[in-house]
C-alpha cells in the first residue's frame, strides 16, 4: 500500500460516479497531484451509485439538465459502458399524452430521436405489456442502461495510470480544516492531508462532510423504492442484460427495467421518506449497503398492484431484492455544484444522479480549471443560488416532499410551489392581498403576478385580453396581465420590486474592484448609474445588472431575485481582501416600487418633496431636465426618505423607488394616493417580467443571457470597450472582432391555430425554432435555436418569442417555425438584435 | 395435513451488529426485520409439504405487534393463517416463551383439531437459545427432533433427515410430531408480488398468552473483542504462490 | 454437589467437544471446591469412563438402558435428566454442538430448568451458592450476552472451540444408572443411518479452501477443488454462494452453516461478513485471497494475498505440484 500522503493539490472525497469521473476529467485537464478517498470499499463504496438502476432517458425540458445528460451518455458510450435498450414512457391518461407532445418538442430541441407510439406499437416492442390500459407511448430508441461503477472505475484508473492520482478506500473523513476562510486540510482515519482544493462528491453524505468545514450543501438523502423481481421466463430467454425497452409507467410514477432474467420495478410514487445524513448507517452496520435500506413494504404495495396491472407476469415473479434506496434530493430538484459560498476552494459536486454524472464531473472539472465551465451554463445547479432560508432542513424537507412525486410528474414551466410560501413578504403585501393579488413565489418572496382588482380592465382592452383556449396555455396565467400592461402604457402603474437584491460596496478600492468585475465603465459621476454584464473568464454572461453610484466611494448593485445569491458570491469572490472595499447586503433593508407610465412623472411630482438650501420642504423637480434617465436622487415621500432611480425594464418613463422596509407601506399609500387621479393601478410581474420586457426585447439572465453566449451575440456589446481590465475581457475582445455564431432575435407568431383548431401560446420553455421544413437550427458552436422567453406583446398585438438564430436565419422578415406541443407554428423574425420592437427609439422612457 | 410453523421476528443486521447505549438490545434503527433464517426454511418446508399432501399452513409468532410483518411475509409465500401472540417486552426468556406458545397451540388445537406437524427453527438467529421448540414439543407431548435437513411425510410418519459428522441420520416420528428445521433443508422462495398483496388481506389472529418468567436472565449485550490481526501480505497476484506454499509447509499442512 | 459434564459420543466414540467440556467443568469445580463428574448415555458408553477420568472426572455416571444403542434426543435427554435429578449437581455442562444443545434443552424441558447455550465464559467468582453468571454467544457469536442462570441446577452448554482440552488424569468411579424410558421418547431415535463416505468433513478437515461471491460461478470452483484435493482438504463456501445456487448448503461455512476450526482456512473472494466470519474464526490460521486489500477478511486474516483468485489459486496448485515433482 502506498504511503498515505500528507499533502495534495486536490482531495476529492467520494468515489461514486461523480468523484471517479471528476478525477478522470481533472487529470485530463492537467491536475497532477490528486487524492481520491472514500470511506467505503472499492469498487462499490456503498453510496447511491452502487444501487442505481443506471438507465438514461435523455429528454429533459431543462436545457442544462438535457445537455449534461447527453454529455454523460456520450461519455458512457466512449467507455463502452452504454447498453442501448430503448425506452418507452407510457401514458394512462390524456394529460400524459399531452405531456408526450411536449416531450417530443424537447427531444426535437436537443436533437434526440423520439417518436410517439400507439398502444399496439408499444405491444410490439414490449410483448408482455398490457396495452389495453395505455393510451400511447413516447419512445426513445437511444435510451440506455449504463455501467456507472465500471465507468467510474475506468475514469479513476485513467487518472491513476497517468500518475496524477492516489486512491484510498476505507478512508473516512473525520474533519475538514480551514484557514482564513479557505480549505486547508482533510483529516481522515488514515491521516491528515493538506490540500489546496477539496471537492465534496459524497452524494447523500455531502451535507455532513461540508458541515465539517462550516459549509452548507443543501440536500437530503431520500428514499427511492426499488424491487428486483424474477426470474421471469420471457426475460431469461433473452439471455441479455437488457433486451426489452425500459418502460416508464409515467402516470403511476413507476418504471420497469429488465435486469437480465428479472425486472427492476422502481417507484417515485410513495410518500417522500427522508433520512438525515448523520443517521445513515456505516458500511459495516448495513445489511446490504449504507444506501440500500430495508424496503418499507407498505409504501410499495400500491406500486406492485399498478405494476401487475401493466405487466401481469410480474405478479408471479419473486421479490428477490427490494430496497429503500437512498438518493439525493435538493429543494429545487437540481444538483448542487460549484465552490461553496462559505469556504474558498471547497467545492461541491453533489445531488447528482447517474444519468448526468459524467457530464457534471466534466463541468465541475472545467469550472475548477478555467474559472467557469465550458460544457454549459450551470446557472440552475450553482450552489451559490440558494438564499439562507433555502438552506435550512425545514425548507429542504418541505420542498423535497412537494417535488418528489413530481419526479415523473407533469410540471408546468410556470408551476408554482405550494409549500414554504409566505417566507418573504414585502411591506406592501397587505395592500396587495387586499387588491386580490395572485402571488407567485420568487425565491421565497411573494410577488403579485396580477391583481384581481384589475379584472375590470380586461373589458377595457378586449383586443389583447382574449382568454387562452387551452388549459395548459392558460395555466398560471391571466389575461389581466395584458390589461395591466395596457393600462400602464396608457397611464401609470406601480410594481412591487422588493425582491430585488441591493449590494452596497464602499471604500477606496471600490472603483478598481468593480471595474474588474464589470464589463462597462462604472466610473461614472455620483448620482449616475451603469448597466453592465458580468462575464465569465470565457467571455460569456455570468451576470447582468445595474449599478448606482451613490457616492465617490459608494456603489449599489441592483440585481434580480433569481440571481441574488449567485451575484453576491461572484462579487465577493473577487472583492479585495485588504479591507479597501466593504460589502453590505442591503437586500433585506430596502423595499422597491416601480412607478412607470406616461403619468408616472405627474404622479411622482405630487408625491415627492425635498429640502431646499434654506431647510424648507419644497416639491421635488422630477422633470427629465433635472432628473435625467439613468440618474439617482434622494427625495422625501410624505416624509419618508427614498431613493429614486430613473430607469425602466418595461419601456416607460418612470422610476424604481427605494426606501427602507419599515417605511414601505407609507410610501406605497402615498404613491397610490398621488396616482389616483391618473387611475394608477398595481401591476404584476406578468407585465414586468414578460409582456413589458419582451416588447422591449430586454434580455434576462438565466434565459437569454447564459455563459454560452457573449454580449456580442446577445446584442448587448457597446460601441466602445473601457480601457480597464475586467474578467473575460480577452475573450470579449475576440468575440467583438469575429462574427457572432448566433444573434438574439425577436420573433412573432404568425398563426396560433393548431391542427385541432385551438389557438396555442408557447410557454417559453426551450421550444425549438425550426426551418420551414422542420429542421433544427444549430449554430457553428453547436448551440440550438430555441425559445428563451415567450409572451404577449399587448401593445404590439403580437405574440413574441426571443431566440438566438444563426446569421443566415437572423434576417428580419425571415419566416421560420416554432415547435410547440409537437406541432409547428409559423413565425417571422421581427427583430434582429436588441433594438426594441415597441418604441424603438426609447422615446417614452425619456419624455 | 395441517402444519403450524412457529417463527420469530429478528433484525436483519449487517457485518457489524450495533448495540443500543443501554446494552439491552440490538440497535435496529436502520435495520430491516426478517423471519429468523432457519424458520424461513421451516415455512418453506411446510408450504412444500402442503403443496404435495394438501392441508394448510398456519404461522405463529410471539413478539411485538410489528411481528405481524413477518407473519404476512410467511403468508405471502404460502401460509394460510397467521397467529400473533403479542408481547410488549422486547423478548421473553425461553421458558416463558415456550409456556405461552404451548398454551396458545393447545387452544388452537382444541378449537380446530391437532396440527399434524409443529415446526420450529433449529435456533433463533438473535438469541440462539436452541430450546423453545423442544420445550413446546414436550408440553404438547409430541416427539421432537431438531436440526432437520430433510423432512418428508410417509403415511402417518414424519421422516426427518439430519446430518452428523458420522453421516446422515434418519428419524421416523409418528405424527402429530414436532420438528426443528435447519437452514439448507431447502432454498426458501421469495414472496411474489401477488403473494405479498394477498397477504395483506389475511386476518392475523391476535391471541394473548403468558407464561411465568424463567431462570435465564439477560444482563446485557456486548460486542466480542475485535480480532486485530497484523495481516501479513504474502504478495500480489500469482507470483505470491511460492510464498503461500512456503507458509503451507511451515504450518505443516503441506508435506 | 458437583459439576456434571455431559459426554457426547457417537456409538461409543467420544466427541472431541466433550473434552473441552470436561476441562471447563474442572475449572469451574475447582473454584467451587467440588468435584467434576460426568454422565454418559447408552448401552455402548462403558469405555468412555476412562476417557472422562483422563480429563479429571471423579465419577462417571452411565445412564444405561438396553435400547440406547444410538442417539435419540428425547431418550438421551430423559436419561440425563433422570441422572441429574438423582445426583443434583450444581452445574450441568453439555457440548456446544447440535446434539449437545439438543440434549441439554431436553433435560431443561423435562426438569423445567433454565438453560444457557453456547457459553464462552463462566463467572470466575462463582461458588455454587449464587446464580451463575455467564457470557454466552448470540447471533452465532457476532454478539455476546452477559446472562444469569438462576436455578438450583444450572444447565449450560459450552460454546465449541472456546476451551482447549487439557488432560488431568484422575481415578474415576463408574456408576451405572438404569434409566426408565417409556416408548414415547424412543420415537425420536435414529432409525437408520447412512454412513458418510470416508474422507474429511467440513467440520473436521485440516484444510478448508473456501470461496465466496468473488468466485463468480459454480464452475469456477474447480480450481478450489483442485487445491483442496492437493492439500487433503475440503471446499467450503459463503452464504452468497449457496444463495446463488453455486454450491450445496452442506458446504456453507458460517452462522447458519458449519462452524469450522481447520489448521488453515483459505478464503478466496470472500469479503468476510460477520455471518461468515463467526463460522471461520476458530480456524488456527487464515489466508485470505482477495482483490481488495481492505476487505474485512483481509484485515482479520493472519495472511493475505492480494489479487485475482482465479489466477492465484491455480498458481498455488501449480507450485505444489512442482515441489512435489
Amino acid at each position: 500500500m502506498s504511503e498515505f500522503p500528507s499533502r495534495a493539490k486536490c482531495v476529492v472525497i467520494g468515489a461514486g460516479i461523480v468523484g471517479n469521473c471528476l478525477v478522470g476529467h481533472l487529470s485530463k485537464l492537467g491536475w497532477t497531484d490528486m487524492v481520491l478517498i472514500d470511506k467505503g470499499p472499492l469498487p462499490n463504496p456503498g453510496g447511491s451509485t452502487g444501487h442505481a438502476s443506471n438507465f438514461i432517458f435523455p429528454t429533459d425540458h431543462n436545457k442544462e439538465m438535457a445537455l449534461l445528460t447527453l454529455a454523460s451518455q456520450q461519455q458512457y458510450i466512449e467507455h463502452g459502458m452504454n447498453n442501448t435498450s430503448g425506452g418507452i414512457e407510457v401514458a394512462r391518461t390524456p394529460e400524459r399524452m399531452e405531456e408526450f407532445n411536449r416531450r417530443m418538442t424537447s427531444a426535437k430541441a436537443w436533437g434526440i430521436d423520439s417518436t410517439l407510439l400507439t398502444p399496439a406499437e408499444i405491444k410490439e416492442l414490449v410483448p408482455f405489456i398490457n396495452e389495453k390500459i395505455l393510451l400511447g407511448g413516447f419512445y426513445t430508441p437511444s435510451v440506455s442502461v449504463v455501467d456507472s461503477l465500471q465507468t467510474g472505475t475506468l475514469m479513476r484508473e485513467s487518472a491513476v495510470k497517468a500518475g496524477h492520482l492516489q486512491v484510498f478506500a476505507n478512508t473516512e473523513v473525520l474533519d475538514l480544516e480551514t484557514k482564513d476562510g479557505q480549505i486547508s486540510a482533510v483529516v481522515t482515519n488514515k491521516g491528515r492531508i493538506e490540500a489546496e482544493y477539496v471537492v465534496v462528491a459524497c452524494g447523500v453524505w455531502s451535507p455532513r462532510i461540508a458541515k465539517m468545514a462550516g459549509a452548507n450543501i443543501p440536500l437530503t438523502p431520500a428514499v427511492h423504492q426499488m424491487a428486483d423481481v424474477g426470474p421471469i421466463d420471457v426475460l431469461q430467454k433473452t439471455n441479455a442484460e437488457v433486451a426489452f425497452p425500459i418502460v416508464r409507467d409515467m402516470d403511476t410514477f413507476c418504471y420497469e427495467r429488465q435486469s437480465t432474467g428479472s425486472m427492476e420495478v422502481g417507484s417515485y410514487a410513495h410518500r417522500a421518506i427522508f433520512m438525515h445524513p448523520d443517521d445513515i448507517p456505516s458500511n459495516e452496520a448495513s445489511a446490504l449497503s449504507p444506501t440500500e435500506l430495508p424496503l418499507t413494504m407498505d409504501d410499495f404495495d400500491p406500486q406492485m398492484e399498478q405494476a401487475i396491472e401493466l405487466m401481469e407476469m410480474l405478479g408471479d415473479a419473486e421479490i428477490k431484492y427490494a430496497i429503500n434506496g437512498l438518493l439525493s434530493l435538493t429543494p429545487d430538484a437540481m444538483p448542487v455544484l460549484g465552490e461553496t459560498v462559505e469556504v474558498k476552494n471547497l467545492w461541491s459536486a453533489a445531488a447528482v444522479w447517474i444519468k448526468e454524472g459524467p457530464g457534471i464531473a466534466q463541468l465541475v472539472a472545467e469550472w475548477m480549471t478555467y474559472g467557469y465551465p465550458h460544457l454549459c451554463d450551470p446557472h440552475s445547479s450553482d450552489i451559490s443560488r440558494f438564499y439562507p432560508h433555502e438552506k435550512t432542513e425545514h425548507h429542504i424537507y418541505a420542498r423535497c416532499d412537494e417535488h418528489f412525486n413530481k419526479t415523473y410528474g407533469i410540471v408546468h414551466p410556470r408551476e408554482q410551489w405550494a409549500s414554504q410560501r409566505n417566507m418573504r413578504r414585502s411591506p406592501f403585501y397587505p395592500r396587495e392581498e387586499a387588491l386580490g393579488a395572485t402571488f407567485f413565489d420568487a425565491r421565497g418572496w411573494e410577488r403579485p403576478q396580477w391583481f384581481a382588482s384589475n379584472a375590470k380592465l380586461v373589458d377595457k382592452f378586449p383586443a389583447v385580453c382574449e382568454p387562452r383556449e387551452h388549459e395548459w396555455d392558460a395555466r398560471w396565467w391571466s389575461p389581466i396581465t395584458n390589461a395591466e400592461h395596457m393600462q400602464m402604457r396608457e397611464s401609470v402603474g406601480m410594481v412591487d420590486l422588493t425582491a430585488f437584491n441591493e449590494f452596497d460596496f464602499e471604500g477606496p478600492g471600490v472603483v478598481s474592484f468593480l471595474q474588474y468585475v464589470c464589463v462597462n465603465n462604472v466610473d461614472v459621476a455620483v448620482g449616475r448609474s451603469v448597466y453592465t454584464p458580468l462575464l465569465t473568464p470565457g467571455g460569456g454572461f455570468r451576470g447582468d445588472l445595474t449599478i448606482m453610484r451613490l457616492g465617490q466611494e459608494h456603489f449599489r448593485v441592483i440585481t434580480g431575485a433569481f440571481d441574488g445569491g449567485r451575484d453576491k458570491y461572484w462579487f465577493k469572490k473577487y472583492m479585495p481582501t485588504d479591507g479597501s472595499v466593504t460589502f453590505t447586503d442591503m437586500s433585506q433593508a430596502l423595499c422597491t416600487i416601480g412607478v412607470w407610465g406616461p403619468n408616472a412623472e405627474k404622479t411622482m411630482a405630487k408625491a415627492t418633496q425635498t429640502i431646499d438650501a434654506d431647510g424648507k420642504l419644497i416639491p421635488f423637480d422630477v422633470s427629465q431636465a433635472n432628473f435625467p434617465y439613468g440618474s439617482v436622487r434622494d427625495v422625501l415621500i410624505d416624509g419618508v426618505p427614498a431613493t429614486m432611480f430613473r430607469i425602466s425594464y418595461v419601456g416607460e418613463n418612470g422610476w424604481e423607488v427605494y426606501t427602507r422596509m419599515e417605511h414601505g407601506l407609507r410610501m406605497w399609500d402615498t404613491i397610490a394616493e398621488a396616482g389616483k387621479e391618473f387611475d394608477i393601478i398595481p401591476v404584476g410581474m406578468g407585465v414586468y417580467a414578460v409582456t413589458g420586457r419582451i416588447e422591449k426585447g430586454y434580455r434576462l439572465m438565466g434565459a437569454e443571457l447564459e455563459s454560452e453566449y457573449t454580449p456580442v451575440e446577445a446584442g448587448l456589446a457597446r460601441a466602445k470597450v473601457k480601457s480597464a481590465d475586467f474578467i473575460g475581457k480577452a475573450e470579449y475582445m475576440k468575440a467583438r472582432e469575429g462574427k457572432p455564431a448566433a444573434i438574439m432575435c425577436t420573433l412573432e407568431i404568425l398563426d396560433h391555430t393548431s391542427k385541432s383548431g385551438i389557438k396555442r401560446y408557447p410557454t417559453g420553455g426551450n421550444e425549438p425554432i425550426l426551418t420551414k421544413t422542420g429542421e433544427r437550427i444549430v449554430d457553428a458552436k453547436g448551440r440550438v435555436s430555441r425559445v428563451t422567453t415567450a409572451g404577449m406583446g399587448p401593445s404590439l398585438g403580437k405574440y413574441l418569442l426571443l431566440a438566438y438564430l444563426t446569421p443566415e436565419h437572423a434576417v428580419e422578415g425571415n419566416e421560420l417555425r416554432v415547435m410547440y406541443m409537437n406541432e409547428l407554428f409559423p413565425v417571422k423574425v421581427a427583430r434582429v438584435g436588441s433594438q426594441p420592437l415597441f418604441d424603438p427609439t426609447d422615446a417614452r422612457m425619456k419624455s | 395435513m395441517n402444519i403450524l410453523v412457529c417463527v420469530k421476528r429478528v433484525p436483519a443486521p449487517g457485518a457489524r451488529i450495533n448495540i443500543t447505549e443501554d446494552g439491552q438490545a440490538v440497535d435496529t434503527a436502520f435495520l430491516g426485520f426478517t423471519v429468523s433464517p432457519h424458520e424461513e426454511c421451516a415455512v418453506e418446508q411446510a408450504v412444500q409439504l402442503v403443496e404435495k399432501h394438501g392441508g394448510e399452513v398456519t404461522v405463529l409468532t410471539l413478539g411485538p405487534a410489528e411481528a405481524e410483518e413477518q407473519l404476512r411475509t410467511a403468508v405471502s409465500v404460502g401460509a394460510a393463517k397467521a397467529v400473533l401472540v403479542p408481547i410488549t417486552e422486547s423478548d421473553w426468556d425461553p421458558q416463558r416463551t415456550a409456556q405461552a406458545i404451548a398454551s396458545v397451540i393447545t387452544d388452537l388445537e382444541n378449537a380446530n383439531g391437532k396440527f399434524d406437524l409443529v415446526l420450529f427453527g433449529n435456533e433463533s438467529a438473535d438469541s440462539c437459545g436452541y430450546q423453545v421448540g423442544i420445550r413446546v414439543a414436550l408440553k404438547l407431548g409430541r416427539p421432537m427432533v431438531n436440526g432437520a435437513k430433510g423432512l418428508d411425510i410417509e403415511g402417518s410418519v414424519a421422516k426427518v433427515r439430519r446430518e452428523s459428522d458420522a453421516g446422515l441420520e434418519i428419524y421416523m416420528l409418528p405424527m402429530p410430531s414436532a420438528v426443528g428445521v435447519k437452514e439448507g433443508i431447502n432454498l426458501p422462495r421469495y414472496p411474489t408480488m401477488k403473494g405479498r398483496l394477498a397477504s395483506k388481506k389475511v386476518d392475523v389472529t391476535r391471541t394473548e398468552s403468558t407464561g411465568s418468567v424463567g431462570g435465564l436472565k439477560m444482563i446485557q449485550l456486548q460486542r466480542p473483542p475485535e480480532r486485530v490481526s497484523n495481516t501479513q501480505i504474502l504478495g500480489t497476484g500469482p507470483e505470491a504462490a511460492s510464498a503461500v506454499v512456503d507458509l503451507l509447509e511451515e504450518l505443516g499442512v503441506f508435506k | 454437589m458437583s459439576v456434571l459434564a455431559v459426554i457426547e459420543h457417537d456409538r461409543g466414540t467420544i466427541a472431541t467437544a466433550s473434552l473441552g467440556v470436561l476441562t471447563a467443568a474442572r475449572t469451574l469445580a475447582s473454584q467451587m471446591g467440588t468435584t467434576v463428574e460426568a454422565v454418559t448415555v447408552g448401552a455402548n458408553a462403558d469405555a468412555l469412563s476412562s476417557v472422562a477420568a483422563q480429563y479429571g472426572a471423579s465419577v462417571v455416571h452411565q445412564a444405561h438402558h438396553a435400547s440406547l444403542t444410538d442417539f435419540g434426543p428425547e431418550a438421551w435427554g430423559e436419561a440425563v435428566a433422570q441422572v441429574v435429578k438423582k445426583i443434583s449437581p450444581q452445574v450441568v455442562i453439555g457440548t456446544g454442538t447440535e446434539r449437545g444443545h439438543e440434549v441439554v434443552a431436553q433435560v431443561a424441558a423435562r426438569l423445567d430448568l433454565p438453560a444457557s447455550m453456547n457459553c464462552t465464559e463462566f463467572d470466575s467468582a462463582f461458588t455454587g451458592a449464587q446464580p451463575l453468571k455467564v457470557v454466552r454467544a448470540r447471533w452465532g457469536g457476532s454478539l455476546l450476552e452477559q446472562a444469569e442462570v438462576d436455578a438450583s441446577i444450572k444447565l449450560v452448554t459450552l460454546a465449541n472451540h472456546t476451551v482447549e482440552a487439557v488432560e488431568s488424569p484422575a481415578t474415576a468411579t463408574h456408576t451405572v444408572h438404569e434409566v426408565e424410558l417409556n416408548d414415547s421418547v424412543m420415537h425420536s431415535f435414529v432409525q437408520d443411518r447412512v454412513e458418510r463416505v470416508a474422507g474429511v468433513t467440513l467440520a473436521t478437515a485440516p484444510v478448508v479452501v473456501s470461496g465466496g461471491r468473488g468466485v463468480g460461478s459454480a464452475e469456477a470452483f474447480a480450481p478450489l477443488e483442485e487445491l483442496a484435493g492437493l492439500l487433503g482438504g475440503i471446499v467450503g463456501c459463503s452464504r452468497a454462494v449457496t444463495n446463488n445456487g453455486w454450491r450445496n448448503h452442506t458446504d456453507q461455512v458460517g452462522q447458519t452453516g458449519t462452524r469450522i476450526a481447520p489448521d488453515i482456512y483459505i478464503a478466496c473472494g470472500i469479503s468476510g461478513a460477520i455471518q461468515h466470519w463467526v463460522g471461520a474464526m476458530a480456524s488456527k490460521n487464515i489466508l485470505a485471497i482477495n482483490t481488495d486489500k481492505e476487505a474485512n477478511i483481509v484485515t482479520k486474516a493472519g495472511y493475505a494475498v492480494i489479487g485475482d483468485l482465479h489466477k492465484i489459486v491455480p498458481a498455488i496448485s501449480e507450485e505444489i505440484r512442482r515441489r512435489r515433482g
